[in-house]
C-alpha cells in the first residue's frame, strides 16, 4: 500500500497525464469529472480499498461502485496504475472493440463491480449489496462514488431513504460535489443545497472534506468505519477540471476532450506540477 | 467519414430549428429539458424563450409528469432527453401522457447505433418497441435535418401525444425542404421491382448506397411514421414485389418491422426480412464501424438483397 501523501499526490499527476492523452486519442469523453475525481480514486485504489488487483472477485474486497458512471477514465486509469491491466490498454478508450467502454462495462472489465451510466442509479445498487453483506455477516465496505448531479434524480433519494431505513452502517457515498453538470453550474441546472442538511435529516452521517487533500480523504473514511448505525456521506468539495488551468471550474469541459494543441497546454501543466512536487520535502 | 462533411445535419439539429420557429409561430409551445438542453438542440429556444423553457434538471420521470401537468393545462410541452434516459420515464409515459392523451410531445435524440462512441449504455436501439405497444401514442423517426423540422411542427400541430425519434449523428439530406410532413404517410424515395425496401431514420442512406450498382431497382419507401403505419402504400408495394426488407436502427425486436409484419402477415402475407440489430447490446465505435459490425451497413443490406433477388429465400404463393 502506497501510504506517503507525496506517493499518492505524484500518483494523481501520472494518473491526470494518462487521462489527458486517454481523451485526447479518444476524441471525446468527460475530462472534468474525471480530473476532479483523480484524488479520490487514488486514494480508494492506494490507501483506502481492501482489493486485490489480481483477484478481481476476491470474495473479501470492498465494493466500489461508481454511479456517475461518466467519469469512468479516472476509474480506468487507477485501475491500470494499480496493476489491473496493461497500462497500454487505456489508449484503447471508446474504440471499437476496447474493454474500455465508453460507459463502464462490467462484462468487458472485471474489477468494475457495475455497467453504469444512467444517473441515479449507483446508490441503490450500493444499498443491495449492503444489505446482501448483512445477510451474509461479510464484514467488507461498500463504498460508492456518485455526483451531485445525480441528486437531482429522485430515485437517489429513495436510495438515501432505503440506507437509514436498514441502518447500512457499511455503505460510505462519497458525492463529487465539483458544482457543476452537463448545462451549466448546479446551483442554476437544479439548485441542491443545503445537502449536508438533507442528508443528515435523513438519517445519515455526513462529513466533508477537500477532495482534493489526501490527509481530509483518508481520515474521513476512517472516521465513517467508526459508524454504529448510520449509513455515512462523505461530501467532497471537488474542483472540475483540477490540475488543469483552462479546466478548471468549467462546466463547458464536462463532456468535451482537447484538441491536440490544448492536450499539448494540459500535459505541460502536468509535468510542471510533477517537478514541483518532486522538489517538495 | 461521411458523417462529418459540413453540408451534413442531423436530425436533432431540425428539431432544434423547429422549436425555435414554434416559439414564435404558437405562444403555447414549451420546452422542457432534463440537463440535455445543448445535447439535445432545445438550447436555442431556451435562449430566445426563457421564460417558457423548464429545465427539470437530471430528473426525466419529473420532467414527463411535469410536461403532462402543462399539457392539461393548454400548453404544447416539447420534454426532450436522450432515448434511453426516456424510457426512465416509462410508467409516466403510459398513464400519465397516453392515458390521459395529454398533449405530451416525447423527444429523443442519440437513438440508435449512429449514437457511437458513448457506448451500449447510450445507444437506444429498444425505444421503439417498447413504446410502440402504448395505445395513443403517435412514433415518428424523420430520416434528415428537413424531415426532422417538417415532421416537429406536424407534432406540434397534432393534438395528443407523440414520439420523435432522432439522432446525433449529422448525415445526407434527401428530402426537400418545402415538402410538408403528414403523419401517416410513406414516401416513395425509389419506384421499382422484385423487393420492397422500408426504412426510417438516417439508416436509410445505407439503404440507398446498398442499392447502386444492382443489376435492378428495388423499390424504396420511406416510413417515418412508424405509428400508425402507412398501410396503403405498404400493401401496395408489397403486392406488386411480394418481398419485403425492413432496415431499421433498432433491435429486430418491436421495430418499424416488427410494424410491418404485423401488417403484412395479416392482410397479404409474404416473405419479410428484418435488417436490424440482433438481441444484443453493442459497443462504443464510430457509427459507420458499429452498423458494419452490428450488420446494418450498405454492405450487408447489400448482401440481403441479393439473396432475396436470386430467390434463394422465397417463399411460394
Ligand atoms: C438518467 C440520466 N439522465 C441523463 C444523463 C446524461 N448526463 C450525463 S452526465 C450528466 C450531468 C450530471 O451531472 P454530474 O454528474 O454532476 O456531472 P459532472 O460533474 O461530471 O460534470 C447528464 C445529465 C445520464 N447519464 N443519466
Ligand atoms: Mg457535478
Amino acid at each position: 500500500m502506497m501510504s506517503s501523501v507525496k506517493n499518492l499526490e505524484l500518483m494523481s499527476n501520472t494518473i491526470r497525464e494518462d487521462l489527458i492523452k486517454m481523451l485526447t486519442a479518444a476524441g471525446s469523453g468527460h475530462p472534468a469529472g474525471s480530473l476532479g475525481l483523480t484524488d479520490i480514486f487514488v486514494a480508494l485504489y492506494f490507501n483506502i480499498l481492501k482489493h486485490d488487483h489480481k483477484n478481481p472477485n476476491w470474495d473479501k474486497r470492498d465494493r466500489l461502485i461508481l454511479s456517475n458512471g461518466h467519469v469512468c477514465p479516472v476509474r480506468y486509469a487507477a485501475m491500470a496504475n494499480a496493476g489491473y491491466f496493461p497500462k497500454t490498454e487505456l489508449v484503447t478508450l471508446r474504440k471499437l472493440g476496447s474493454r474500455l467502454q465508453g460507459h463502464p462495462s462490467r462484462l468487458d472489465l472485471p474489477g468494475l463491480e457495475l455497467s453504469s451510466a444512467s444517473l441515479g442509479q449507483g446508490l441503490s445498487v450500493a444499498v443491495g449489496m449492503a444489505l446482501a453483506a448483512k445477510l451474509d455477516k461479510k464484514d467488507h465496505y461498500v463504498f460508492c462514488v456518485s455526483s451531485d448531479g445525480e441528486h437531482d434524480e429522485g430515485s437517489t433519494w429513495e436510495a438515501i431513504n432505503a440506507a437509514h431505513k436498514y441502518k447500512l452502517n457499511k455503505l460510505i457515498n462519497i458525492i463529487d460535489r465539483n458544482n457543476i453538470q452537463i448545462s451549466g453550474f448546479t446551483h442554476d441546472i437544479w439548485p441542491m443545497e443545503p445537502l449536508k442538511n438533507k442528508y443528515e435529516s435523513f438519517g445519515w452521517k455526513v462529513i466533508e472534506i477537500n477532495g482534493h487533500d489526501f490527509k481530509q480523504i483518508i481520515s474521513a473514511v476512517q472516521k465513517a468505519k467508526g459508524s454504529k448505525d448510520q449509513p455515512i456521506c462523505i461530501i467532497a468539495y471537488i474542483i472540475p477540471g483540477k490540475g488543469v488551468s483552462f479546466m478548471e471550474n468549467q462546466f463547458s469541459w464536462h463532456g468535451k476532450t482537447p484538441k491536440p494543441e490544448e492536450a499539448e497546454k494540459a500535459l505541460l501543466e502536468i509535468k510542471e506540477e510533477r517537478k514541483r512536487l518532486l522538489n517538495k520535502r | 467519414m461521411s458523417a462529418e462533411k459540413l453540408d451534413q445535419k442531423s436530425t436533432r439539429q431540425g428539431y432544434g430549428q423547429a422549436l425555435l420557429e414554434l416559439g414564435k409561430e404558437n405562444k403555447n409551445v414549451v420546452a422542457l429539458s432534463a440537463d440535455l438542453t445543448e445535447s439535445t438542440c432545445a438550447n436555442h429556444f431556451a435562449e430566445k424563450y426563457p421564460h417558457r423553457f423548464f429545465q427539470s434538471g437530471v430528473a426525466e420521470q419529473n420532467m414527463i409528469t411535469m410536461a403532462t401537468g402543462l399539457a392539461l393545462e393548454g400548453k404544447v410541452p416539447f420534454a426532450s432527453t436522450f432515448g434511453v434516459f426516456l424510457l426512465r420515464a416509462l410508467d409516466q409515459i403510459r398513464i400519465s401522457v397516453c392515458y390521459n392523451q395529454a398533449n405530451v410531445k416525447l423527444v429523443a435524440t442519440h437513438c440508435g447505433l449512429a449514437t457511437g462512441e458513448d457506448g451500449a449504455t447510450h445507444q437506444s436501439l429498444e425505444d421503439v418497441g417498447v413504446l410502440r405497444s402504448l395505445p395513443n401514442l403517435v412514433i415518428i423517426e424523420p430520416c434528415d435535418y428537413n424531415q426532422a423540422l417538417a415532421a416537429t411542427k406536424a407534432a406540434a400541430s397534432w393534438k395528443g401525444p407523440v414520439y420523435l425519434r432522432l439522432h446525433r449523428m449529422k448525415s445526407e439530406q434527401f428530402t426537400n425542404a418545402k415538402e410538408e410532413f403528414v403523419i401517416g404517410k410513406a414516401q416513395l424515395i425509389e419506384k421499382g421491382s422484385k423487393i420492397t425496401i422500408i426504412s426510417s431514420g438516417p439508416i436509410l442512406n445505407e439503404v440507398i448506397k446498398a442499392c447502386g450498382g444492382l443489376k435492378f431497382k428495388p423499390e424504396i419507401l420511406n416510413c417515418p411514421t412508424i405509428k400508425p403505419l402507412d398501410n396503403k402504400t405498404i400493401l401496395n408495394s408489397a403486392k406488386k414485389t411480394n418481398q419485403v426488407i425492413v432496415v431499421q436502427d433498432h433491435q429486430i425486436s418491436g421495430g418499424l418491422g416488427s410494424a410491418v409484419a404485423e401488417l403484412l402477415s395479416e392482410k397479404y402475407p409474404c416473405k419479410v426480412k428484418i435488417i436490424g440489430v440482433k438481441d444484443s447490446f453493442a459497443e462504443s465505435g464510430k457509427p459507420e464501424e458499429l452498423w458494419e459490425k452490428y450488420g446494418l451497413s450498405a454492405k450487408t443490406i447489400k448482401k440481403e438483397i441479393l439473396e432475396m433477388s436470386i430467390g434463394k429465400k422465397k417463399v411460394q404463393r
